[in-house]
């Protein structure tokens, strides 16, 4: 019996590539979302060193430099209160990415477990929770986010939470659905018949088979996540005023000076496209890889 | 059918309902007396110059005393009657004000589906049909654009560079569709278009999956095999099936472009719902917030209603479930 078992595992089993191996795989096989996640990785490194790469503050007020065009010592140019593009850029990035990694951990995270839960349980809890979830897809998603922070409040934790809570019913449809499909598989009997309990079989046998379906979800949400904080910004319900976002860096007073100074419209925008589109194409690549029945779609 | 049809309405009002109740408590919950403030606002000054008194009496005033399930029962069954309550501010009837706006968002939502269905689903079907060809890729590189970027950004780039390099802007200052037609529509096709390649992006992208799901099916094989023309295959045989659940797309979408529309009209200045929620928001003005986002809700459940007919009605397995 041994023997055999040993066997099998020699045979069957190709030794396990290492992380390299598995990187320069991804890069053959999918070059769009190797692109995408270049984008993402230079976005981070923007957004973490930053601060060590200009000598320029993003809030301080320098009128005397006001408005100009890009050159040597500003790389973007300034804006309409003197203040270096290049330096809030950086800030904005900064801003973009806290508020879509957190909110996606927050709203995909809670509404995977919401959805392990009420997908394992079934019944009522099923039923109620289900409906409730109902209740928050209808509503149009800007307008969530947006009546959330009017009544929270604007600030930088209360926008995560709004674009948070906006998340949570499309991660909880996707793994509840997942649960429902492995709920009956013979493995989970198999751990009941030897008396697991419902928390260790949701999170040992229930849970790892809805990782694939969550990851899916959760690398799309996060370019919605970022779309939907420069919207709120752009509106003047996101990020509060002076601090640089992207999205709020398109709104307010600066908007006269766009038609004459046109690099000031086209700095934040072109940022957060881009970055959009790095989350997207990724998010894309990371579809076609973990679910071999969307393959070539 | 009939127990399909009345189940589903069920549904429907069950969810209007949760919406309401939470939309309710979202209000209740916002910090800060609203009361106070516009004591504060009416008195012209700062907070401290407030009485006790006179906040006590627009809490009267406003209701703001009564019992949370009276408050929420006075709403409610004003919001069905068509009595929305009136602005905290301007005073002005929150339906009234709804009505005059209605037209100009629901004009720009019409028109910019028609631009992304007439779009959407031929590019859809052509990336479909030239599967990992050049066509393919550079349709489907040009709708993850339209995903990816914000449509805000666009429009602004629109009227920078048409001010810029032609002098152009669309014409100020709204002009209703039955006061002057070309007018109307030379200033709502171009947020309609903006609004309308995000949505095809969307739909496109649904098109093209579904088409490919259809095009691997047994009976397309049997059509072609049978020795049907291409095109009769496409058109009669894979094209009618790979359509059914992109009209549930094109429902869902269609409702939550009005979303789309909030900040389409703030860079076009249409006076549309849009920036009236905006405002109201800005200005923690409740009736207009919870009104209006009520009012979203329920545009997203009849739609959602009548997608799950459609489909009970389009394809009979449906029904028995």
């Amino acid at each position: 019996m041994a023997t055999q078992q040993s066997g099998a595992v020699t045979l069957g089993r190709p030794r396990r590539a290492g992380p390299w191996r598995a990187i320069s795989n991804f890069v053959t096989r999918k070059p769009l979302g190797a692109f995408g996640a270049l984008i993402i990785i230079i976005m981070v490194l923007m957004a973490v060193a930053g601060p060590y790469m200009t000598s320029w503050d993003p809030l301080e007020w320098n009128l005397p430099d006001k408005l100009l065009w890009p050159s040597g010592e500003h790389w973007l140019g300034t804006d309409e209160m003197g203040r270096d593009l290049w330096s809030r850029m950086m800030s904005g990035a900064r801003i973009s990415l806290l508020v879509g990694f957190a909110s996606v951990a927050f709203g995909s995270g809670a509404g995977g477990v919401i959805g392990v839960i009420s997908g394992w349980y079934g019944g009522k809890v099923d039923n109620s929770v289900q409906r409730i979830m109902d209740a928050l897809m209808s509503i149009p998603t800007l307008i969530l986010a947006m009546a959330i922070t009017a009544a929270l409040g604007t600030n930088l934790m209360n926008i995560i939470i709004a674009i948070g809570i906006v998340q949570i019913p499309r991660a909880n449809r996707v793994v509840r659905s997942q649960v429902l499909a492995v709920k009956e598989s013979q493995y989970v009997d198999a751990a009941r018949s030897i008396g697991a309990g419902n928390l260790r079989i949701m999170v040992l046998h229930i849970a790892p088979q809805c990782v694939a379906p969550w990851l899916i979800i959760s690398t799309g949400a996060l370019g919605i996540a970022i779309l939907t904080e420069a919207s709120l910004s752009f509106l003047g319900l996101g990020v509060p005023q002076p601090e640089p976002s992207w999205g709020g860096m398109l709104t307010g007073p600066v908007r006269d000076w766009f038609i004459l100074y046109p690099y000031l419209a086209i700095w934040p925008g072109l940022a957060l496209s881009l970055a959009v589109y790095g989350f997207n194409l990724f998010g894309d690549a990371i579809r076609d890889v973990l679910d071999p029945r969307l393959r070539g779609t | 059918m009939h127990r399909y049809l009345v189940r589903r309405v069920l549904f429907g009002l069950l969810t209007a309902v949760l919406v309401s109740l939470l939309v309710f408590a979202l209000m209740r919950i916002a910090p800060g007396d609203v009361a106070k403030s516009i004591a504060a606002q009416q008195a012209g000054g700062e907070e401290g110059t407030v009485s006790l008194e006179e906040i006590e009496q627009i809490r009267e005033a406003l209701g703001l005393n009564e019992p949370l399930y009276v408050q929420y029962w006075v709403w409610m069954s004003g919001f069905v009657r068509g009595d929305w309550g009136n602005s905290l501010f301007t005073k002005r009837p929150v339906f009234d004000e709804f009505k005059q706006k209605a037209t100009v968002t629901f004009e720009l939502v019409i028109l910019s589906q028609i631009i992304a269905i007439a779009i959407g689903i031929p590019a859809g079907v052509l990336m479909a049909l030239k599967q990992d060809s050049k066509v393919d890729y550079t349709v489907r590189i040009v709708s993850l654009a339209g995903l990816s970027i914000p449509s805000f950004w666009s429009a602004t780039l629109l009227l920078v560079g048409g001010a810029y390099f032609f002098r152009w802007s669309p014409p100020l200052g709204y002009s209703a569709i039955t006061d002057d037609f070309t007018r109307n529509l030379s200033q709502f096709i171009w947020p309609a278009l903006m609004i309308g390649y995000i949505s095809a992006a969307t739909k496109a992208r649904m098109m093209r999956s579904t088409m490919l799901e259809v095009l691997r099916q047994d009976y397309i094989r049997t059509a072609h095999a049978k020795g049907l023309r291409a095109y009769a295959v496409t058109a009669r045989h894979a094209l009618k099936n790979a359509l059914i659940p992109v009209i549930t797309v094109i429902g869902i979408t269609t409702a939550l472009s009005m979303g789309g529309s909030v900040v389409m009209e703030r860079v076009f200045t249409l006076p549309g719902i849009g920036e009236y929620i905006v405002a109201g928001m800005l200005e923690r003005d409740y009736p207009i917030v919870q009104s209006m986002v009520m009012f979203f809700a329920m545009c997203v459940i009849v739609v959602n209603l009548l997608v799950d007919l459609s489909y009970g009605w389009l394809d009979p397995r449906v029904r028995y479930q």
